[in-house]
């Protein structure tokens, strides 16, 4: 049982509100339900497809599109290390090496205790900062096996669990727009004419 | 070496130079409505409301504000695209940033959201579009969070939404967040992606967003520090505008310069006549390679770019002068190889990242790209034959048949092939694999075959076995 | 371009035709229509372009990149996909120029890279697109010598479909079919990149009653159908058009068999049609022609029971039953059902029999279930002109489940904005979701609840816009077709110009209605026939591939009637509930085994191939009632199936055109004319007091169901979704039981113990039963003479 919970059904219809079609609320939702399971359920895909009007195999098929959303549990703590270019120039596969003794794991796998999972990433946009890495999309950088290590020792003590939420939440901070202030989605069918402040007319085709 | 630097932006260097879309980075709270509104946040959108929208536009026209995204298209008039008469318009903000070398958006965005948001307001003001859509990456956790959090805080002040200060201007910005595909960058795959489906380009033409965009109206699409533009130039007009750099590539733009040099950072260079010698060598800028090595090359416009060799130093950062020079300005990113790189494993980086990145949805992409990815795999581990060099190239030609682009060379009695190149893929996921290859197999084809298995006569009793084995 | 050496020839006149756009394609001049596609428009000019993901029904994507060409617009040649771009005024097209060849090698290079190669053991081999373009347009060898990508081979995707992914090349035409096409987006593409495959979600398989089609038009052996897997290679396979009789839409048909065994339907592309597609049903319901169980010889009935016998004592049996029935009642105490399952040559010999011969007007193709006759009279719209009117009116049952790709066309209609549709019924239908406006009325009311909605301004406003079609039909089994009927009439009076397309099911129910398979002056109906029956005053009743029993709404009324006929003569493919009680049983000539013609529901006649031997000493339904007819001292004149569509040609008001030379010539049938029928009188609805019984039902068929065919149709039948009484959610409260325990469902007559279920596409205050399903038999609480049937729901 892992349909969204009432509250998350609530933020889920606000965010639903704000487009023109349910269904480009599908990305959102998903982060949404991954940050209340830590993974996105089959669950969880079929409510999100009951909400936006699509068949759970169309939701499937754009979950699986991306990569941060996973179908099985992953660690606490996912840990990210760039491999493109800039991080590559820079000693991001040594970075990788050093983590995957530190923790004893091969990338793409979780530690037994259930709090690190390694992945290998690609670009973080970062590339001045080379080697990068991001714990749960919360970057460092310039790593080097001794801040690795700090870094692992600091999330193990949990003295970054202000900083660092467990995997499944992204951003903690979640627009809202005030009804009073808000306008409205503006549906592709319903507006015929220019915006009230377009003054100049335009001679239709 | 000059330049400053602040904890709080990691990344970027100030200089003595004009700032417009970084002007506010240098305080630490920057992020906030407060700061914005005591350094002229919101000025911009003032002095648009307080003329008519076509006024804005001309004056958007006028300045030749490139799209800062990759293309390098004005976007004043990419705004003018539209079909007449057709309505609702949308604005979709790419803040997707992941071109490999790219860092800019993100710094835009998490240092200067309300500059973001006051400049999504004035190109809907100023082109007619009813909603804008704001998606930003989905690893950007901190730029998500403080540009919900200045959309929040400018929704309350009366920024954003209905009558906006009072006018009949209303418009909604809505934030919207990805997942993690690299190809959603491209804007209609980007579309694609807002309307809750796999990240799968369009092909353009026909589905042109201007004319067929978003729920299939017409939609612009412009890049985050293409929008962060605006206030500026609303608040100094034009001529102010296109007083800084030259003639085609007006304004200063944001350039990441990584790898190998001794101060990598986020520069916002005077566009147009600032040359790669002065990014990679002034002391304003990047103040030379690393250990004071031999520049061996670079990468000028991200990961998708052609390299450039020490040949192109010269060149101003100008997108027509590069193209012709056989690259592209792109995204504002450069990645600098010192001669101690190993050229064939460089480039396995970048092949390996756009292969990784196809969506799937064209054969040439999905196939070729993998292939060349798998060949170039096994020549960087030492497994390669001479044939898997020739068979890289014409995997390649199957993606990009014809002349590929590329930089000339002294050295290698080479002239340049200007870009751009053909392709039988549907975006440039694809022939960006075959790209880094193509550049580095041109223009160091020595160091791949010095990596190929050496199946020549060995006599046995010359060598150990453990060189042997090194050597199969 | 072509210049002529000097101006001495003007042309006399040119007439500049706006839709014609000039193009030069291989260095030829050719004229295409505005609009086409590069690739249609090469085609069309004689230069086959290579592609994989572009199919003409379905919009282009652009992916397979195969059909790239060299095309110049005038700024230069450029690789261009020619799926995607339309022909414009002057352009260039070489689609076998060196740059055309190498992009076409390298694409299909590409494509094998990942592919099995599996050929010896793939059902494709041999009509494989890939394997054919692989040989044209392909390099001839490949250079890949990784390792390939590695899939289980293969999965099920739906009880019928098997998915191997090795083999798919991803060309989107699966899935881009059962989002576009079927409304039935249930097959995605998951995952990205190089792993990108096709799959279902978990637990919701690709259940679509279309599946068949992605099967069809896969590209490759990626997509394989249950009843066919491996029976056949396709170089053995003969094949031959027909018509599916299925239901009544008509659809095309390839009939391909080897071995003198039926193997395969494959969809044909007729445009006023099916569009090449099959529903499920249809397209696999060839195992039931092949079925163990059909009737082989005929039989009569002894003291034993049926007993195999010759034609020769069948037939005379048969004719000492008739000659004893005219002498105990007269001619008119015989009666004849059917005709609606055979061809039209099938129905016009058993019409000259019933009518001429015998003398007997008490003749219905229908089996209570149907409209009056008259509705055939009417304005008659045709498939597409329904699909591309302005508005669509439905007043008809779930088209979804009873005229399967009547649906698919009148949804494209809806989804691609030709149409809008107005939709009354009692419940939601498979095309509720693409109507723009549906307006549920309670069984009985329609006739007032259709004039009140016409009175709506906004639905005036409308109906003003363009031409509208009716599609007409009966929704609810469990009434009788009275408030239909003032429905329809209602809509007539109010839109006197509107056409009407009757959703009447039965393969050939027009076509038999039409040559003659209807009630003489003063003859009986098939409710009065079997009300006849049941009160003893039929002598002989002869079933002509009928099975009233099964298909009569009111089971018990078919059940006296059988049981009152004196006499009953059967023609039929198998034993059914209603040929057991029959005294003598003919078998009957199935679908393919033997020529004909076919009218759809509009008008369309088409033919039917004559592809396997007959089954045992079958014998079509026309031969039959010829050789009746001899022996009754008539002789019909009808020496072969041509002399009866000849026949018909001759003696049919609106079939003149019909011959069998016309059909020929015609690829998409000859429309027939619409007869003379008797206009329908508007039927009184009269609604008693309901009392306690304060559900109505509502009694619809589903597409599988317990019908002879499906049930003979081991891939088929087990897709029938079984009984249940469905309510609204809301409404399970006042039941006082649970979902899934079984209830008391009763009318003042009967009751029968369903299942309890819940479904929202049921309205409030309405019980839904699916009609001819496993369990108890629903038609035990429909009384045919009643306007609306009420039912009580308790807990056991």
């Amino acid at each position: 049982m892992s349909r969204l919970t009432e509250d998350n059904v609530r933020v889920a219809h606000e965010i639903i509100s704000r487009y023109p079609r349910p269904r480009s609320a599908t990305i959102p939702l998903l982060h949404l339900a991954q940050q209340q399971d830590g993974y996105v359920t089959n669950d969880a895909i079929r409510h999100i497809g009951e909400l936006v009007g699509a068949t759970s195999a169309e939701v499937l098929g754009t979950a699986t599109f991306y990569e941060m959303f996973k179908f099985e549990p992953v660690g606490k703590y996912l840990v990210n290390i760039c491999r493109t270019m800039s991080c590559a120039l820079m000693g991001g596969e040594e970075l990788m090496h050093h983590a995957e003794h530190r923790l004893g794991i091969k990338a793409g796998s979780t530690t037994p205790d259930g709090m690190f999972t390694l992945e290998h990433a690609e670009c973080q946009a970062a590339c001045t900062e080379a080697p990068t890495l991001q714990v749960n999309y919360r970057y460092r950088f310039r790593v080097t096996p001794e801040t690795f290590d700090a870094l692992i020792d600091d999330l193990a003590a949990g003295r970054l669990d202000s900083e660092i939420p467990a995997h499944g939440t992204v951003a903690r901070i979640r627009q809202h727009i005030p009804a009073e202030r808000g306008v409205g989605a503006v549906p592709p069918e319903d507006a015929t004419n220019a915006p009230s402040w377009m003054t100049v007319a335009e001679a239709p085709k | 070496m000059t330049g400053t630097t602040y904890t709080h932006a990691p990344g970027f260097v100030a200089g003595d130079r004009p700032q417009i879309v970084t002007a506010r980075f240098q305080y630490e709270d920057s992020y906030t409505l407060e700061r914005a509104l005591a350094t002229d946040g919101y000025a911009g959108l003032r002095a648009a409301l307080s003329r008519s929208a076509t006024e804005v536009h001309d004056e958007v026209k006028a300045a030749t504000v490139l799209g800062r995204g990759g293309a390098g298209f004005p976007a004043g008039t990419k705004w003018g695209l539209t079909p007449a008469g057709v309505w609702p318009r949308y604005l979709v903000v790419n803040g997707d940033e992941s071109e490999p070398g790219t860092y800019k958006d993100r710094l835009l965005m998490e240092r200067d959201p309300h500059q973001l948001i006051e400049g999504c307001l004035i190109a809907c003001y100023a082109a007619g579009l009813s909603q804008c859509f704001l998606y930003i990456r989905g690893e950007m956790a901190l730029a998500q969070e403080r540009v919900a959090a200045a959309l929040n805080e400018a929704y309350a002040a009366g920024y954003v939404g209905r009558n906006i200060l009072g006018s009949d201007f209303s418009l909604d910005i809505v934030l919207h967040w990805g997942a993690g595909a690299y190809v959603v960058g491209e804007e209609t795959a980007l579309i694609e992606s807002l309307e809750g489906n796999r990240g799968m380009p369009r092909l353009k033409p026909p589905f042109f967003p201007a004319a067929i965009g978003l729920y299939g109206k017409p939609t612009i699409v412009n890049n985050v520090e293409t929008m962060a533009n605006l206030p500026w130039l609303m608040r100094n007009g034009s001529a102010a505008y296109t007083a800084i750099g030259s003639a085609t590539s007006p304004g200063t733009r944001m350039v990441a310069v990584s790898g190998h040099v001794k101060r990598p950072g986020v520069y916002e260079i005077i566009n147009g006549t600032t040359t790669f010698r002065d990014l990679l060598y002034g002391e304003e800028f990047c103040g030379g390679i690393r250990d004071n090595n031999e520049l061996k090359a670079f990468v000028p416009g991200g990961g998708s770019a052609p390299w450039f060799l020490p040949d192109q130093l010269d060149l101003p950062f100008e997108g027509r002068l590069i193209g012709a020079a056989g690259s592209m300005a792109g995204s504002g990113a450069v990645m600098v190889m010192d001669d101690t790189t190993d050229i064939p494993n460089a480039a396995l980086t970048l092949t390996r990242f756009y292969a990784h990145e196809s969506c799937g949805k064209c054969t040439p992409c999905r196939e070729g790209g993998t292939w060349l990815m798998r060949i170039l795999d096994r020549v960087v581990a030492g497994q390669g034959t001479h044939r898997d060099l020739d068979q890289l190239l014409e995997v390649g030609a199957t993606i990009c048949p014809g002349d590929f682009p590329h930089a000339s060379s002294e050295r290698l009695g080479l002239a340049a092939v200007p870009f751009p190149y053909k392709m039988t893929t549907i975006c440039f996921v694809g022939p960006s694999a075959y790209t880094p290859v193509h550049s580095a197999l041109t223009l160091f084809r020595d160091e791949f075959e010095a990596k190929l298995v050496k199946r020549t006569f060995i006599p046995v009793t010359a060598v150990s076995v453990s060189e042997t084995e090194a050597a199969l | 371009m072509t210049t002529t050496e000097s101006n001495e020839v003007e042309p006399a006149e040119v007439i500049v035709d706006p839709n014609a756009v000039s193009v030069t394609i291989n260095g030829k001049q050719f004229t295409a229509r505005k609009g086409d596609l590069i690739i249609k428009a090469a085609e069309n000019a004689g230069a086959y372009i290579p592609h994989f993901c572009y199919h003409d029904r379905m919009s282009s994507v652009g992916m397979c990149r195969m059909c790239l060409v060299e095309v110049d617009t005038g700024r230069g040649p450029q690789l261009m996909p020619s799926c995607m771009f339309p022909v414009s005024p002057g352009m260039v097209v070489e689609t076998e120029s060196p740059a055309s060849k190498a992009a076409q090698e390298g694409i299909i290079e590409l494509l094998l890279a990942n592919h099995p190669l599996d050929c010896p053991v793939c059902d494709k081999g041999g009509e494989c697109p890939l394997q054919d373009q692989s040989f044209s347009h392909g390099p001839g060898e490949s250079r890949y010598i990784e390792e390939k990508r590695h899939y289980e081979k293969p999965i099920a995707i739906s009880e019928l479909v098997l998915l191997d992914r090795e083999r798919c090349i991803l060309c989107d035409r699966c899935t881009r079919f059962a989002d576009e096409v079927a409304g039935d987006a249930l097959i995605q593409f998951t995952s990205r990149g190089n792993t990108t495959q096709v799959t279902t979600f978990p637990d919701e398989p690709f259940s679509s009653y279309f599946s068949g089609n992605t099967v069809q038009i896969c590209p490759v052996g990626a997509l394989t159908a249950k009843p066919y897997r491996f029976k056949a290679r396709p170089w053995d396979l003969q094949e031959a058009e027909s018509t599916c009789t299925t239901c009544s839409v008509g659809c095309r048909t390839a009939v391909q068999s080897s071995r003198d065994e039926l193997l395969r339907y494959q969809g044909v592309d007729s445009d006023p049609v099916n569009w090449g597609w099959l529903c499920d049903k249809g397209r696999f319901s060839f195992e039931g022609v092949n079925s163990d169980d059909r009737l082989t010889t005929p039989l009569v009935r002894t003291a034993n029971g049926h007993e195999p016998t010759s034609w020769n004592s069948a037939n005379a049996a048969a004719v000492r039953m008739i000659t004893d029935a005219i002498a105990a009642g007269g001619a008119s105490s015989i009666a004849v059902l059917g005709g609606a399952r055979g061809s039209n040559e099938d129905a016009f010999a058993w019409a000259r029999l019933a009518h001429d011969v015998i003398g007997t007007p008490n003749v219905s193709a229908q089996l209570g279930d149907g409209l009056p006759v008259g509705v055939l009279g009417m304005n008659r719209a045709t498939i597409d002109q329904a699909s591309s009117a302005a508005t669509i009116i439905l007043l008809a049952p779930d088209l979804k489940e009873e005229l399967p790709v009547l649906y698919l066309r009148l949804r494209d209609a809806a989804v691609k904005n030709r149409s809008r549709i107005i939709e009354f019924a009692p419940k939601a239908t498979g095309l509720t979701r693409y109507a723009w406006r549906t307006v549920f009325y309670e069984p009985g009311t329609q006739a007032d609840v259709v004039s009140a909605t016409l009175a709506q301004p906004e639905i005036a406003a409308q109906l003003a816009k363009g031409e509208v079609v009716i599609v007409a039909g009966r929704a609810n089994l469990a009434e009788s077709s009275a408030g239909t009927t003032a429905a329809l009439l209602a809509l007539l009076a109010a839109l006197p110009e509107a056409k009407v397309l009757p959703a009447l099911r039965r393969g050939n129910v027009v076509g038999a209605i039409s040559v003659g398979m209807r009630r003489g002056k003063s003859g009986l109906d098939s409710t009065g026939i079997l009300n006849a029956a049941a009160a003893g005053k039929i002598e002989c009743l002869i079933l002509v591939g009928a099975d009233p029993i099964a298909d009569v709404p009111d089971a018990d009324l078919a059940r006296r009637a059988l049981a009152g006929a004196r006499r009953i003569i059967a023609v039929d493919t198998f034993i059914t509930d209603s040929s057991r009680l029959a005294d003598v049983v003919f078998p009957a000539a199935a679908y393919a085994e033997k020529a004909g013609t076919t009218t759809n529901i509009e008008g369309r006649v088409t033919t039917l191939a004559h592809k396997v031997t007959v089954t045992g000493t079958s014998r079509p339904d026309w031969m039959v009632a010829a050789e009746l007819a001899q022996l009754l001292g008539t002789d019909l004149g009808f020496g072969s199936v041509l002399d009866v569509t000849a026949a018909i040609a001759a003696a049919v008001d609106g079939f003149e055109a019909v011959t069998a030379e016309a059909l020929e010539s015609a690829a998409n049938g000859v429309l027939a004319g619409v007869g003379s029928f008797d206009a329908i009188a508007t039927p009184t609805v009269a609604l008693g007091d309901r009392n306690s019984y304060n559900f109505r039902l509502v009694v619809s068929r589903k597409l599988y169901d317990q019908a002879v065919g499906t049930t003979h149709s081991p891939s088929l039948a087990k897709l029938a979704p079984g009984g249940a009484v469905f309510v609204h959610p809301l409404d399970i409260a006042r039941i006082g039981s649970a979902v899934g325990a079984d209830v008391k469902v009763s009318t003042p007559k009967a009751t029968i113990v369903l299942s309890l279920a819940t479904d929202d596409s049921v309205q409030r205050g309405t019980a839904w039963v699916p009609f001819n399903q496993s369990g108890a038999n629903v038609g035990e609480l429909i009384d045919a003479a009643a306007a609306v049937t009420d039912v009580r729901i308790e807990s056991l």
